[in-house]
């Protein structure tokens, strides 16, 4: 047991080893080397386009790399989603047709019930009782009859969180989880996201728009950009990590990714200002 | 102020959805009452009394030649067969169109036939149904099921290929085979989408009935209409109409009330309906 663990700290739960993803010409990733520790908190930010949604994709299961390999705890990445790997993503991640308890529960219910996906008498009790204090832990305690539209957009999220959660993944990944979200619901939501992450031990990968939210966020932040580009052919080079930030430490961000942020943020406010026309 | 912007209050909607049928019920007494004047032995506008006698006559009393009350017999004939050939097509739209909807390699095997299938026109393949399958109660289920099975089946086919894919990728995280997420996810989901394809299939249901009932049958509300055509008797086959009217209202209110009573989740989404 304790040798495992020993093994497991010194050994990175994710491998990428000279990755690329290509479609047909088109290269959209290339070059990744990256190893991740269990218990990081990787928050991927980018311009849009740039590949973040196909690096998450392909941590999935549900995109295959073209070269190279992804290895989960040294042995090859599962080619489909399993559980192993929780996700959350920006919207529909809740099922319409059941409550938010039933919502959580299904998860338990799947390993228990390989025909019927649903479970009966005692059983159901034992997970019901896990499935709240799941929902009580999300701060959903309250709402456990409702459903899914009869919540609001940080209900669903934090509904989508506690039911992938259940499964205890040791990965998560979340797709943009809270970029339909106002602003102040975004804050209660990191400082939830927060709290789970350090308290379960959970690896994180959360892709977002929003840059100073992966950076307040994570443990270590990946920029993807292309550093080559081609005018002439812009498929011709893919996007690359090309910036690798722990801010475990006392980093100092740099001036570039400063740049960068303070862009995005003037991107934003004239976007804003434009809808608002 | 504008017409588009006037509504009609609460009662005002009662009175003004009246309206219509009060006119058409007052047009008709007045033609009717015209044409009797003219010649009492007139059959094409029967008096409402003629209605009611004929009512009364089939509804109420036994028939002289078969001792039969020949509405009912009729009726439960006819909803027997527009049953078991509604609920069969429901159930293979079902199956096939979830099958078809979420599992790709189904789908490449079964979508192009179905649509060939659907592209026949029934009626055309009626006389082959008579031969095939004889001219018991068989082949009138088989001309409701061919005709409105292939719409079934595809309309439920893309009520699961519109599951969000997030759903789907969702499930697979929670561990879920694909069999458990066609149970627990999809089949769920598309159920009501199924009540409501079925509610709008009934018409063509009723008429893929009466057109093989007019055919071959010795019972049943479009083999009554079609035989007592030979003698004229609107007195019988405008109740038999408004009878038949009535049934296919009925159906398509219980299923209405059985989607929103079981699904009020999917209700609750969409809001009234």
């Amino acid at each position: 047991m304790t040798e495992s663990i020993i093994k497991n700290a010194v050994k990175p739960i994710i491998e990428i080893k000279k990755v690329w993803k290509e479609y047909g010409d088109h290269i959209v990733l290339e070059k990744l080397n990256l190893n991740v520790q269990a218990g990081e908190f990787i928050s991927i930010v980018g311009a849009s386009g740039c590949g973040k949604t196909t690096l998450l994709n392909m941590l999935l299961g549900t995109e295959a790399h073209s070269r190279g390999e992804i290895l989960l705890d040294g042995k090859p990445m599962p080619t489909e989603p399993n559980a192993t790997r929780g996700i959350v993503f920006q919207k529909y991640s809740a099922f319409p047709h059941l409550n938010a308890l039933e919502n959580v529960m299904l998860g338990a219910e799947f390993a228990k019930a390989p025909l019927l996906g649903k479970v009966f008498g005692q059983q159901r009790k034992a997970i019901k009782e896990k499935a709240l204090d799941m929902l009580t832990a999300v701060g959903l305690g309250h709402a456990a009859k409702r459903y899914p539209s009869e919540l609001s957009g940080g209900m669903q999220q934090r509904l989508a969180i506690a039911q992938a959660l259940i499964k205890e993944p040791r990965i998560l990944l979340l797709d943009e989880p809270f970029g339909a979200l106002d602003p102040g619901i975004r804050k209660d939501m990191h400082k939830l996201v927060r709290e789970l992450w350090q308290k379960r031990g959970l690896t994180i990968f959360m892709i977002t728009h929003d840059l100073s939210e992966g950076f307040s966020l994570g443990s270590r932040v990946w920029v993807l950009d292309k550093p080559r580009i081609d005018p002439q052919q812009p498929e011709r080079y893919g996007a690359q990590v090309v910036y690798d930030i722990a801010l475990n430490s006392t980093q100092i961000i740099p001036s570039s990714i400063q740049t960068l942020i303070e862009k995005e943020a003037a991107v934003k406010n004239t976007v804003q200002e434009n809808t608002h026309e | 102020m504008r017409l588009m912007n006037s509504k009609p209050s609460r009662s005002m909607r009662i009175v003004l959805g009246l309206l219509p049928f009060i006119i058409l019920v007052v047009i008709y007494t007045l033609a009717s009452d015209a044409r009797l004047l003219d010649n009492p032995s007139d059959k094409l506008l029967p008096a409402w009394s003629s209605f009611s006698d004929a009512i009364q006559r089939m509804a109420f009393e036994p028939s002289r030649r078969t001792g039969e009350y020949l509405l009912w017999v009729d009726t439960a004939a006819s909803l027997q067969r527009l049953l078991l050939g509604v609920g069969i097509s429901a159930l293979i739209g079902l199956v096939i169109g979830v099958v078809n909807g979420l599992l790709p390699l189904y789908r490449a095997t079964l979508s192009p036939l179905v649509t060939a299938i659907s592209l026949i026109p029934p009626m055309a393949i009626l006389p082959i149904l008579f031969i095939v399958f004889g001219l018991g109660e068989l082949s009138k289920v088989m001309l409701i099921i061919i005709g409105i099975c292939p719409i079934l089946i595809r309309d439920l086919q893309l009520r699961t290929q519109s599951l969000p894919v997030e759903q789907l990728l969702k499930a697979q995280t929670l561990g879920a085979n694909t069999w458990q997420i066609m149970i627990r996810v999809v089949l769920p989901q598309v159920l009501p989408a199924l009540l409501n394809a079925v509610r709008l299939t009934l018409g063509s249901a009723w008429l893929f009935l009466i057109a093989g009932e007019a055919i071959a049958a010795t019972e049943g509300l479009g083999y009554r209409i079609f035989l007592i055509r030979r003698y004229l008797a609107m007195d019988v086959i405008l109740p038999y109409v408004v009878w038949i009217t009535i049934l296919a209202f009925l159906m398509d209110t219980i299923l209405r009330l059985i989607s929103k009573r079981a699904f009020p989740w999917f209700h609750g989404k969409r809001g009234e309906e």
